[in-house]
C-alpha cells in the first residue's frame, strides 16, 4: 500500500499537507466548543453571571462549530482532489502499460484480470486514500488531544473511558476474527451458486432433453443451503454491532454522571462546580475519544482488501514490456511484401518444451502461403510471431528483407492487414469499425470503405442494417452474428491496404460458399498482396502456393496441395478426415 | 460527535458514496407483492418491528432518566441562599436508584434491538434464499423461447445482484424506518414535554440545518449520475481495448485508444471528485446541523436557567434529546432509499416469476412406450416470433432406424428442427408423430425420454467424470460407465487421469474439446433412448480426435432413428434423408443423388467448397 504513493505528485502531497494544517484547525475547533460548553454551565450555575456572557460564549461556541465545518469542507475539497487526481494518474499509467505489453504479458496477468486491476482495483484504492485522508489522519490527532485535555481531569472517569474502548476493541476484534473470514468464504459460495445457475442457464437443453430438472434443483438447493447458512452466520453476528455500540455509548454517558455524582458529593464546596463542569466537557470528551477509535477501526477493516489492490496494481505497473522498438521504417527496395522465417523457435519462458522449432520459409509478394496443422500444432503462434505480438526466441524473421525487430512496431505494423481468429469489433459504427487505426496515411475515404467492405462480402447485409454504412456497432459486436463480425474483421484488414495479410483462422466462421467467393474477390481485387493463412478447413488452403504442415511444433510437410497428398502423413489424415478420396484428387 | 456517524453501512460501504438510486417504477404494487410474498414470515417482521419501536422507546426515556441525575447531582452544587453559596449532600441513594434504573433500561434497550436485529437478519436471509429457489425453479420451466429475448447475464443478476439487494436493503430499510420515525417522534415528544420554548428552538435550528442539507443533496444528483455514466464509459472502454489488444496493436489504435481514454478519464475525474467532494460534505454537514442545535439549546437553556423557568437538568437533557431528534432524519431519508431500492430489485425478481410458464401437462395421460422410431412430420409450420413464419409447410416420412442429416450454410437453423422434435418450441401448426402418436399429446418429459442427445458446445459441469456420464440416470452401474468409454474410446485416457473416473471437471478443465465432446457421447450412451439428435463436430478438434469422435457417433446412429446435424460428406451422402435449410426454412429435401440431379442449393453448396478461388 506504500509503495504505491510514490506516484503522488507534489502537488498532490502540498494538498495532503494542507489537509492536514486543516484537519488539526478541525480537532481543535472541535475540542474547543467543549470549553465553552463548560464555560456556559459555569456562567448557568455562577450566581448574578449575567446573559450577555452567556450569548457570547454561545456565540463563539457556534463559531467555532461553523469554524469545523469549514474546516471539515476544506479538507473534503482536497481530500476529493488528491484522491480523484491520483486515481486518475493511476488509471491512466495503467492503460499505458498495457497497451505497451506484448501478448506474452497479457497472457500471464490475463485479460479478465487486467481488467479489474484497472477499474475495481483502483476504485478500492481511491476510497481508501479518500477515507485515509479524513479518517485515518483525523482519529489518532483526536484521540490524543482529547486524551491529554481529560487526563488528570478525574482518574475515575478516564478509567470508565479506557473500559468502553476497551470494550468495544474486543467486539470488533471479535468480528475480525470471527466474521470477516466468513465475509470471504461468502464470495466463494457465492460464486458457486452463480456458476450452478450459469451451468443450467448453457445447458438449458440437455437438462430438458434428459429431463434432469430435479438433479440441477437439488444441486442448487445445496449451494443455496451453503450460501444461506454462511449468511444467516453473519448477519446474526452483525445484529450484536449496532445495540452493543449504542449500549457502550449510553452506558458511557451514565457511567461518568454517576461516577460525577460520588466525585462531586466527596468534594469540598468550592471545587464542587469545577467538578461539575469538568463532568459535563468529560462525557462529551469521550465520545469523541470512542467515535474516533470507531472510525479507525473501521478504516483498518478496509485496509486490507485496499492494500491487496494496491498490490496488484503495484504488479502491472511494475512488469517491464518484453517487446522493445526498433528504429527502421522503410524495409529494402525490391523485397516489398517478402516474408522469409529463417530457423526460428519459440518458447515460453520455464516452459520445458518449444512451442515451434527449426521453421523456414519464404513467401513472395503477391503469394500465398498457408498453415495447417491439429490443435496445438503452433499455426497460430507462427503467425503471431509476425506482427511480434510474441518474439521469437530463435532464428530470425524477415520482413522487406530486414529483420522484423529492427522497424519501429508502427512501422511494421502499417505494413500488415490482420484478422485474428476471434473478430473484434469495437464500439462505434460499421465505418468506424473498418476505418479502425493508423497506416501512417491519412485515413480512408468513404468509397475505400464501401469497397473494402464489398471485397469481404459484406455488402448486402451491411447495407440491410439500420443506417448501412454508419450503422451501429453495440460493444464487442453484440448485434452482429458471428459470420458477419468476422467479414467486418477481414474488411478492416482489406481497408488497410498493407503489403502482406494475416490470417490467423479467419475463413472457419463463414460458410463454404462465402469462404471460396470471399477468397476469389480478395484475390482479384488486391492482387500483389503476400497472404499468411492459418486454416482448418483443406477447402480453403487446397490452392495456395505453399502449404507448411506443422505437427507438434514442427514442420512435417511443405509444397502443394497435391504434393502433399503423397508425400505427408499427416496432411492427407486431415484431408481424408474432411473429403472423400475421389473428390480429393478431382 | 455521537452514535449518528454509525450509519448502519455495510463494512467497506459503497464504491465512492451514495449513488443515484434507482426508482421503481410501481413502488406500492412492487411492496404489495414483496408482502404477500413474505407473508409466511409477516409475524416475525411485526414481532422484530414492535420490539425495535419499543427499544427505541427506552432510549428515548432515557435522556430523562439522566436528566433527574442531573437535578439530583445539581442539588450538591453551591447555591446562593440569601446572598451566601451554600452547597447540602447529594441524595447518592436516589442517585444510585436512577442509576441502576437505568442500567437496566439500556440492558433492556440492548436486548431488544438486538433481538430485533437477530430476527430481522434471520427473516431476511429466508427470504432470499427463497427468491434464489424460486428463480433457480423458474428457470426450468420457462420455455426456450424466453431465452431468446432474455440474456443468461440478466438471470443470473437476478440471482445474485438483485436478490442480495433485497437481502441488504430490506435488512436496512424496514427495522430503520420502524426506529428512526419512533425515535423522531419520541424525542419530539418528550422535548415537548420537558420544556416548549426549547423543544421549539431544537426543531428550529435542525429544519434550518435539515434544508441546507437537502438543497446541497439535490444540487448533487447530476454529479453522481453523471460520475456513475463516466465510470461505465471508462470501464467499458478498458475492457474493449484489453479484450481487443491484438487488434489494436497490429492496427496501430494504441494512440487513438490512449487518446479516447484519457478524454474519458478528464472527464471522470471531474465528476468523480466533484461527487466524492459533496458526499464528504454529508458528514460535517451532519455534525453541524448537531452542534448548531446543540449551542441553541444550550443558549436558549441557560436564559431560561438564569431566570429559573427550567433547571439545568432539562438542558442536559436536551443536550441528548437534540441528538436523538437530528439523528434518524437522516436515517429515515436512507431509509427512505433503502425502501426505493429493494423495489427496483423486486420488481425485476418479480417480474421474473410473473413470466409466462410451460403450459402443466398433468392432464395428459397418452404415454410413448416402447418406441420403434418411426417419425413423421405432417404440415409442420413454425416461427420463433408470430409475425415471422419461417417453416411454411413441411411434410416428411421417416422409417425407424433412418439416419436424417440436416445441412445448410451457418445461421441457416438447423437447430430448429431439435427444437421442435424435443419440443423446446411448439409448433404453430401441423404434427410432428412418434409412431404414430403425435407428441403434443404426450408430456415433454416423455418426449425427452425417446431422445439421446450430442449437441456441439460440449455442456459438461463441475463434478467428476463418472458424475458428467451418469447425470441424472438412477441406477447406472460402474460398469455400464466404463463399458461406455469403452466404446467411445475414452477409457484408457481416464485411467490415465490422476484420479480415473473421479476426476473433477472445472474450469481449469484437464480435457481437450475433443475428450469432451466425447465425455457428452458417454453420456448420451447411458441414456440409450431409441432415437438419437446429434451435432456432429466442426474441425475445431485434432484429426485424431476427430476420427475418435466420429467412430464413436457412428456406434451410436446404429439401430437408432438419427437426426445428425451435418457436417462431413461421408455422413450426408449416405443420409436416407437429407434436409437442406436455408434462412431458416427447409428448402430441398430428399437423398444425396437426387438432390443433386435437382441442380439446387444444395448442389450449389457442396460442388463449392472443392472449387479452388479463381
Amino acid at each position: 500500500m506504500i509503495r504505491i504513493l510514490k506516484y503522488f505528485k507534489p502537488k498532490e502531497w502540498l494538498m495532503a499537507l494542507f489537509s492536514l494544517a486543516f484537519i488539526v484547525t478541525q480537532v481543535w475547533l472541535d475540542l474547543k466548543s467543549p470549553d465553552y460548553m463548560s464555560a456556559i454551565t459555569m456562567l448557568v450555575q455562577t450566581p448574578g453571571s449575567a446573559m450577555n456572557d452567556i450569548w457570547l460564549a454561545g456565540g463563539k461556541m457556534l463559531l467555532c462549530t461553523l469554524g469545523s465545518l469549514a474546516a471539515a469542507v476544506t479538507v473534503g475539497f482536497f481530500a476529493a482532489q488528491v484522491a480523484a487526481a491520483f486515481s486518475k494518474r493511476l488509471r491512466s499509467l495503467l492503460f499505458n502499460k498495457v497497451e505497451s505489453f506484448s501478448m506474452e504479458e497479457i497472457k500471464r496477468f490475463s485479460t479478465d484480470s487486467l481488467i479489474t486491476r484497472s477499474t475495481n482495483d483502483i476504485t478500492q484504492v481511491q476510497i481508501l486514500i479518500t477515507m485515509g485522508l479524513m479518517v485515518i489522519i483525523k482519529a489518532p490527532i483526536m484521540v490524543v488531544w482529547a486524551i491529554t485535555k481529560i487526563a488528570g481531569k478525574g482518574f475515575a472517569w478516564s478509567l470508565t473511558t479506557g473500559a468502553a474502548v476497551a470494550v468495544l476493541v474486543v467486539l470488533i476484534g471479535f468480528i475480525m476474527i470471527f466474521v470477516m473470514p466468513k465475509f470471504k468464504k461468502m464470495q466463494t459460495l457465492t460464486d458457486n451458486i452463480n456458476r450452478v445457475a450459469r451451468e443450467n442457464l448453457t445447458g438449458l437443453r440437455v437438462v430438458r432433453a434428459y429431463n434432469a430438472e430435479d438433479y440441477q434443483a437439488k444441486k442448487f438447493e445445496k449451494a443455496n443451503e451453503a450460501l444461506t447458512a454462511t449468511q444467516l452466520y453473519t448477519g446474526r453476528a452483525m445484529a450484536i454491532m449496532m445495540p452493543v455500540m449504542m449500549m457502550i455509548m449510553s452506558g458511557l454517558s451514565l457511567a461518568i454522571y454517576w461516577i460525577g455524582a460520588y466525585l462531586i458529593n466527596a468534594a469540598q464546596m468550592m471545587d464542587r462546580l469545577t467538578l461539575f463542569s469538568n463532568m459535563v466537557v468529560f462525557s462529551s470528551y469521550a465520545m469523541q475519544v470512542v467515535m474516533s477509535f470507531l472510525m479507525l477501526v473501521m478504516v483498518f477493516v478496509m485496509l486490507p482488501r485496499a492494500s491487496v489492490s494496491a498490490k496488484r496494481i503495484n504488479e502491472v505497473l511494475d512488469t517491464e514490456p518484453t517487446i522493445l522498438d526498433g528504429s527502421r521504417t522503410d524495409g529494402l527496395p525490391g523485397l516489398q511484401g517478402e516474408v522469409t522465417f529463417k530457423h526460428v523457435g519459440f518458447k515460453y519462458p520455464d516452459a520445458a518444451d518449444s512451442v515451434l522449432e527449426d521453421v523456414s520459409f519464404t513467401v513472395k509478394q503477391g503469394e500465398t502461403v498457408a498453415f495447417i496443422g491439429s490443435t496445438g500444432s503452433g499455426k497460430s503462434t507462427l503467425i503471431n510471431l509476425v506482427p511480434r505480438f510474441f518474439d521469437a526466441t530463435a532464428g530470425e524473421i524477415l520482413m522487406d528483407g530486414v529483420n522484423i525487430r529492427e522497424y519501429t512496431q508502427e512501422a511494421l505494423h502499417s505494413k500488415i492487414g490482420y484478422v485474428p481468429q476471434k473478430a473484434v469489433l469495437f464500439k462505434g459504427s460499421v465505418a468506424s469499425n473498418v476505418a479502425y487505426g493508423d497506416n501512417g496515411g491519412e485515413g480512408y475515404s468513404a468509397d475505400e470503405i464501401k469497397k473494402a467492405i464489398a471485397i469481404a462480402q459484406g455488402t448486402d447485409f451491411v447495407e440491410n442494417m439500420e443506417g448501412g454504412y454508419e450503422a451501429g456497432i453495440a460493444q464487442g459486436g453484440a448485434n452482429v452474428s458471428g459470420g458477419q463480425k468476422q467479414r467486418l474483421a477481414i474488411a478492416r484488414a482489406v481497408c488497410r491496404k498493407p503489403e502482406i495479410y494475416i490470417f490467423d483462422d479467419s475463413f472457419s466462421a463463414l460458410d463454404y460458399k462465402t469462404d471460396r467467393v470471399l477468397r476469389s474477390v480478395l484475390k482479384k481485387e488486391t492482387a500483389g498482396v503476400t497472404s499468411m493463412i492459418v486454416a482448418q478447413r483443406i477447402g480453403t488452403i487446397m490452392d495456395a502456393d505453399q502449404i507448411i504442415v506443422l505437427d507438434e511444433g514442427k514442420v512435417v510437410g511443405q509444397g502443394r496441395h497435391k504434393d502433399l497428398l503423397q508425400s505427408c502423413e499427416v496432411y492427407r489424415q486431415i484431408a481424408m478426415s474432411q473429403l472423400s478420396e475421389e473428390e480429393l484428387v478431382s | 460527535m455521537s452514535e449518528r456517524s454509525t450509519s448502519r453501512r455495510p463494512l467497506g460501504g459503497g464504491p465512492l458514496g451514495p449513488g443515484a438510486v434507482e426508482k421503481p417504477k410501481d413502488f406500492k404494487g412492487t411492496w404489495g407483492k414483496l408482502i404477500a410474498y413474505c407473508q409466511k414470515y409477516m409475524p416475525a417482521v411485526m414481532i422484530a418491528l414492535v420490539l425495535a419501536a419499543i427499544g427505541t422507546a427506552l432510549q428515548i426515556i432515557g435522556p430523562d432518566k439522566l436528566k433527574e441525575m442531573t437535578n439530583e447531582i445539581m442539588k450538591g452544587l453551591p447555591a446562593l441562599v440569601n446572598g451566601v453559596p451554600i452547597a447540602s449532600a447529594i441524595d447518592l441513594g436516589a442517585v444510585g436508584n436512577i442509576g441502576f434504573f437505568l442500567v437496566a433500561f439500556y440492558a433492556a434497550s440492548t436486548l431488544l434491538s438486538f433481538m430485533q436485529s437477530f430476527m430481522m437478519a434471520t427473516v431476511t436471509q429466508k427470504i432470499s434464499k427463497n427468491m434464489r429457489a424460486g428463480i433457480s425453479e423458474k428457470i426450468n420451466r420457462l420455455p426456450l423461447k424466453y431465452f431468446d429475448r432474455v440474456s443468461y447475464g440478466d438471470v443470473l443478476s437476478r440471482i445474485t445482484n438483485d436478490v442480495d439487494t433485497i437481502g441488504q436493503s430490506m435488512n436496512q430499510s424496514i427495522g430503520n424506518l420502524v426506529t428512526s420515525v419512533t425515535m423522531f417522534v419520541g424525542s419530539a415528544v418528550m422535548m415537548f414535554r420537558n420544556n416548549w420554548i426549547m423543544a421549539l428552538t431544537a426543531i428550529g435550528a435542525s429544519v434550518l440545518g435539515f434544508a441546507a442539507m437537502g438543497i446541497t443533496m439535490s444540487k448533487s444528483q447530476k454529479y453522481f449520475v453523471r460520475q456513475q455514466k463516466d465510470l461505465g464509459a471508462a470501464n467499458g472502454h478498458v475492457e474493449e481495448i484489453y479484450a481487443g489488444h491484438n487488434v489494436v496493436k497490429a492496427y496501430n489504435g494504441g494512440k487513438e485508444a490512449r487518446r479516447f481514454f484519457e478524454e474519458v478519464n478528464d472527464s471522470l475525474y471531474d465528476s468523480g471528485w466533484k461527487s466524492q467532494f459533496i458526499s464528504g460534505l454529508m458528514m460535517p454537514l451532519m455534525m453541524f446541523i448537531g452542534n448548531f442545535g446543540y449551542v441553541a439549546v444550550c443558549v436558549v437553556g441557560a436564559a431560561l436557567a438564569m431566570n429559573g423557568a427550567i433547571s439545568f437538568g432539562v438542558i442536559v437533557a436536551f443536550m441528548l434529546y437534540i441528538r436523538l431528534f437530528t439523528q434518524p432524519l437522516s436515517q429515515m431519508a436512507q431509509a427512505f432509499q433503502n425502501l426505493q431500492r429493494t423495489a427496483a430489485a423486486s420488481e425485476r425478481v418479480f417480474d421474473f416469476f410473473d413470466e409466462e410458464e410451460l403450459p402443466k401437462e398433468s392432464q395428459k395421460t397418452n404415454r410413448l412406450a416402447n418406441v420403434k422410431g418411426d417419425v413423421e412430420f405432417r404440415h409442420v409450420q413454425f416461427g420463433y416470433t408470430p409475425d415471422k413464419t419461417i417453416i411454411h409447410d413441411f411434410s416428411a416420412q421417416i422409417k425407424a432406424g433412418q439416419k436424417i442429416a440436416i445441412v445448410g450454410p451457418t445461421g441457416a437453423g438447423k437447430t430448429t428442427i431439435v427444437n421442435l422434435l424435443m419440443r423446446f418450441y411448439e409448433l404453430d401448426g401441423g404434427e410432428i408423430l412418434l409412431d404414430g402418436i403425435p407428441i403434443s399429446q404426450v408430456t415433454r418429459e416423455n418426449v425427452h425420454e425417446q431422445f439421446c442427445m450430442v449437441l456441439q458446445d460440449t455442456w459438461l459441469f463441475e463434478g467428476t467424470i463418472q458424475e458428467n456420464i451418469v447425470y441424472c440416470k438412477p441406477g447406472v452401474t460402474n460398469e455400464q460407465v466404463v463399458s461406455a468409454c469403452k466404446a467411445v474410446g475414452l477409457h484408457h485416457f481416464i485411467r490415465t487421469l490422476p484420479h480415473g473416473y473421479d476426476t473433477l471437471l472445472n474450469d481449469k478443465a484437464n480435457l481437450s474439446q475433443g475428450q469432451k465432446q466425447l465425455v457428452t457421447i458417454a453420456r448420451a450412451m447411458i441414456q440409450n433412448a431409441p432415437m438419437l439428435i446429434l451435432d456432429e463436430a466442426t474441425s475445431s478438434v485434432d484429426t485424431r480426435t476427430e476420427i475418435l469422435i466420429q467412430e464413436a457417433m457412428d456406434k451410436l446412429t446404429v439401430g437408432r432413428t438419427s437426426f445428425v446435424i451435418a457436417h462431413r460428406l461421408s455422413t450426408i451422402k449416405n443420409a436416407g434423408l437429407i434436409l437442406v435449410m436455408r434462412d431458416g426454412d427447409i428448402i430441398e429435401s430428399g437423398n444425396h443423388k437426387e438432390l443433386l440431379e435437382r441442380g439446387g442449393f444444395y448442389a450449389d453448396l457442396y460442388n463449392s467448397q472443392f472449387e479452388p478461388a479463381a
